[in-house]
């Protein structure tokens, strides 16, 4: 099921090293555990939900599962939000949830080695220092780590009941 | 090996067979006790005996034990049963299930109440057993064997060996004597053999055992029948490695051990010998009935299977039945006589994948039996509770419906049943003085129609009484005249805390209840109705889906979003003309429909539709119920009428208001499915808040600018999807 699973023996080793996979948000790189990556798939079929925060696209029909599907473009306020054929939604697993986040691009998959791993600035990043794991250091290019699963399980996104909220906490 | 999952099959078994015990308790006709139904009070008491003893559950093994004694007395014609009695044993069924539930759970059963029980039927067992045997033989002509059944009675309560040897032996029944068994064990090792008869030690007294060769033999002196001491060893030893006997001088016929658990059958020659003679042809008459009894009498075959595996199967099905609309819509754009046999094809799937969605359906439905079983006892103990003479009888008791949904029902149900007990059926005075029988009926039945079941409480009681509920209504505020109509009058009792009862009783009353009741039955996809003839009736009738997990659905389309809407929910569906729309100061909109006015909810406006038909007359209104009330939804068009897979919007998002689950339609796409009870309160909170007040009349105003947009109502009965 997830494919992600194969991977962490490779990940699992004792450098300390982590794989995460790259997407950008506009001009910017962001990365987040590819662990928590259950497929890419594209943008199409999403059927809006009333009442909903503009950030929250709907929801989405994954292999017979509804799917919530958020654009975190709008949510960190990006002035460009289109559709293109490069849009993916990158679908995530966040506890037993599964959840869809619309991106500009996948890029790669990249292997961080511990001192490639920076702490994260006190500002200036866009969102929240508690949504941010670090900074990733790959010489010139910078990764922004974000923590998908603080981040998606925030009350701020809406996504949980705030009963389910404290479950996922 | 996992005992866990043994005691698991053993718990659920034991609950069924105490269920059975119940409705076999509740059926014997005390005067003249069927034997068939005796037997199987007592065989149930004796499995669950059985299986307690194998998992070390002490104090179901001891209740069943003497539950059992008394049981086989009964059989036996030796205990006379009454009502007391027949109180006593359902007090011991309900005890049998606490243990259970204990047991489950890990517990220990609550030991005062266990003591309790077993003082009762203790007491019972020396205070009755004997004499309604004294009572037969006297009428027949062997009348010394009363003397002889109470000296052995004597007899047997002195014997200091019996009582020594096991606690849970403590109420043997005392009519018999204490017979010898002689078991063989064929080749059997050492190390079992041991076992086995340290094993027997606990069943009697092992008198004397010899060896010769693989053969050994035992004598046992026990009070347990064969089939028991059988059971005990069948787990360690295969039927033909034994044998036991009888060691009777005048019964020289033994057991064969071959034969599968040789329970004893009574039949009126068995009971009139019981009491007259020694008990050892017991055992030959039971050997003979387990000889005739035909080699195969298997009962029908079933499988224990976890919902969750059945639920996972029809979640595939569903995916099946959704890819294989897909492929009906690429078929359906292809040129058919080029295609045909892959049209063919494809309708042969359809029908295939049709075919396989119900079957697998099926295996979720369970009959309303399993709801209604419960009511009789409910029935009996409120009746004398309340000194009403009740009958209740129940029809449609195989009629199938969703097991979710049956547990469901059941608490509503119980209400309404107690509902009736309590303010429909008068006391047997009241009833006499009526000019009825003073006995009142209480008729519960459920019945298919269409893809619903329909549920009946109903009861030749009072009726629901017009001016108290009015003056009730009005003492608690609520709004009513006296010109309502019976069925909105009737729909008055259940608002939030209405009761007219003039007391309140221990049983009903106290004002909560009919709203839950509503609450519920509407939160399971269903409605609720009322029909009632002061002084002779009231019948409440619950209208449900099959199952919840497939929906019949109307698919709507606002805007370019398409809807889905129970069909449950749905009464009727109209164009308003323009004459029949009428608004309000409030800036509501009303829908004269016949002699009514509803007020509309227009979809668009409740979920945020853009590019929808704003003007009323173009649209289509929906007439539906929910929360009690009919109201009209205002959608663009009907597109069709479907069955569709519930899917739960919660498990990966959260609630959101005027939805109640979406669906995955035939192209893919997700469709949310509108809860009619949500959708009127979100329209007034709306209202309220003043946003959208003003739309819908300054959309009439301008409504000719519109282009057209809708087409006329029409119900496809088709279960294609669009």
């Amino acid at each position: 099921m997830n494919p992600a699973a194969s991977i962490e023996t490779r990940t699992g080793d004792d450098t300390g090293s982590r794989q995460f996979l790259v997407f950008s948000l506009g001009e910017e790189e962001y990365a987040i555990d590819i662990l928590k990556v259950q497929e890419i798939r594209d943008y199409d079929h999403v059927t809006r939900i009333s009442n909903a925060p503009d950030f929250i696209k709907g929801v989405a029909n994954l292999r017979g599962v509804i799917v919530p599907i958020v654009d975190l473009r709008i949510k960190f306020r990006m002035e460009n939000a289109a559709y293109d054929a490069n849009t993916v939604v990158i679908v995530v697993n966040i506890g037993k949830r599964v959840v869809g986040i619309v991106v500009d691009r996948v890029s790669d998959v990249m292997t961080l080695a511990p001192e490639q791993m920076k702490p994260a600035p006190e500002f200036g990043v866009g969102l929240p220092l508690a949504y941010i794991q670090g900074l990733g250091d790959l010489g010139g290019r910078m990764l922004i780590l974000v923590d998908i699963e603080k981040l998606l399980t925030s009350r701020e996104m809406a996504l949980v009941d705030e009963a389910g909220e404290s479950r996922a906490a | 090996m996992d005992v866990s999952e043994f005691q698991d099959s053993f718990f659920e078994e034991a609950g069924e067979l105490l269920e059975g015990m119940e409705a076999h308790l509740l059926a014997l006709d005390l005067a003249h006790p069927d034997p068939e139904q005796l037997n199987a009070i007592f065989r149930a008491a004796h499995s669950i005996k059985g299986g307690a003893g194998t998992f070390g559950f002490e104090a179901l093994q001891r209740t069943t034990h003497l539950l059992e004694n008394l049981l086989d007395a009964a059989r036996r014609g030796e205990l006379a049963l009454r009502r007391g009695i027949v109180d006593t044993f359902l007090e011991t069924k309900d005890m049998l299930d606490d243990q259970l539930n204990a047991y489950r759970q890990g517990q220990t059963p609550d030991p005062e109440a266990l003591e309790r029980i077993c003082a009762v039927l203790q007491r019972l067992a020396n205070e009755e057993i004997g004499t309604a045997g004294a009572a037969k033989a006297k009428a027949k002509p062997a009348k010394p064997a009363a003397k002889k059944s109470s000296a052995k009675k004597a007899a047997a309560d002195k014997s200091p060996k019996r009582s020594a040897r096991k606690k849970s032996q403590s109420a043997q029944s005392p009519a018999r004597d204490v017979p010898a068994w002689r078991v063989t064990l064929l080749g059997v090792n050492d190390k079992d053999r041991d076992l086995l008869i340290e094993e027997l030690g606990h069943l009697g007294h092992v008198e004397s055992r010899h060896s010769e060769g693989d053969r050994h033999e035992v004598v046992l002196v026990s009070s347990e029948s064969a089939a028991d001491i059988e059971a005990v060893m069948c787990f360690i030893v295969e039927p033909e490695q034994l044998k036991i006997e009888a060691v009777v001088a005048e019964s020289a016929s033994g057991i064969d051990g071959s034969v599968p658990q040789p329970e004893p059958k009574s039949e009126p020659a068995v009971e009139a010998q019981a009491s007259v003679e020694a008990e050892a042809p017991m055992a030959a008459t039971s050997n003979a009935k387990a000889a005739a009894r035909p080699a195969g009498t298997h009962t029908e075959s079933s499988l224990r299977v976890p919902v969750d595996k059945v639920d996972h199967i029809i979640n595939l099905v569903g995916e099946l039945i959704i890819t294989q609309s897909m492929l009906n819509q690429v078929v359906a754009k292809l040129d058919g006589p080029a295609h045909a046999s892959l049209v063919a094809g494809i309708n042969l799937l359809e029908r295939n994948a049709r075919d396989l969605q119900e079957a697998v359906m099926s295996v979720r439905m369970v009959p309303m039996d399993h709801v209604f079983s419960r009511f009789p006892r409910l029935v009996r103990d409120l009746a004398a509770k309340l000194h009403k003479d009740v009958e209740l009888v129940t029809t449609g008791r195989s009629t199938e419906l969703d097991k979710s949904l049956t547990e469901q029902i059941i608490d509503p149900l119980t209400h309404l049943v107690r509902n009736s007990l309590d303010h429909g059926v008068e006391s047997p005075d009241e009833r006499e003085a009526a000019g009825k029988s003073r006995t009142g009926t209480i008729t519960l039945s459920a019945e298919h129609q269409g893809g619903n079941i329909v549920i009946e409480v109903s009861d030749d009681g009072a009726g629901l009484n017009r001016a108290k509920i009015l003056a009730k209504a009005r003492e608690r505020g609520m709004n009513a005249s006296d010109a309502m109509s019976d069925e909105d009058v009737w729909q008055l009792i259940f608002a939030p805390g209405f009761s007219t009862a003039a007391q309140v009783s221990d049983v009903s009353g106290r004002g909560v209840g009919m709203d839950v009741v509503k609450r519920n039955i509407e939160g399971m996809g269903g409605r609720v109705e009322i029909a009632s003839r002061t002084g002779q009736s009231t019948t409440i009738r619950v209208v449900l889906p099959l199952t919840l997990a497939i929906l019949d659905g109307m698919s709507v389309r606002v805007g370019r979003e398409t809807f889905i809407l129970p069909v449950t929910a749905v009464i009727e569906s109209l164009q308003p003309r323009d004459e029949d729309l009428h608004g309000t100061a409030g800036g509501d909109l009303l829908l004269k429909v016949r002699e009514d006015y509803l007020p509309i909810v227009a979809v668009h406006e409740a979920m945020d539709v853009a590019e929808a038909c704003t003007d009323a007359t173009r649209a289509i209104a929906v007439v539906v119920q929910g929360r009690g009330r009919r109201y009209a939804l205002l959608v663009d068009e009907l597109v069709g009428q479907q069955q569709v897979v519930v899917k739960n919007l919660e498990t990966n998002y959260r609630k959101v208001p005027g939805v109640s689950a979406a669906t995955i339609m035939g192209d893919g796409s997700v469709a949310l499915i509108l809860d009619v009870n949500d959708l009127c309160e979100i329209a007034a909170s709306r209202k309220e808040n003043g946003v959208f007040a003003d739309d819908v009349l300054d959309a009439r105003a301008i409504g000719s600018r519109m282009h057209a947009l809708h087409r006329s109502p029409s119900h496809h009965e088709s279960r294609s999807i669009h």
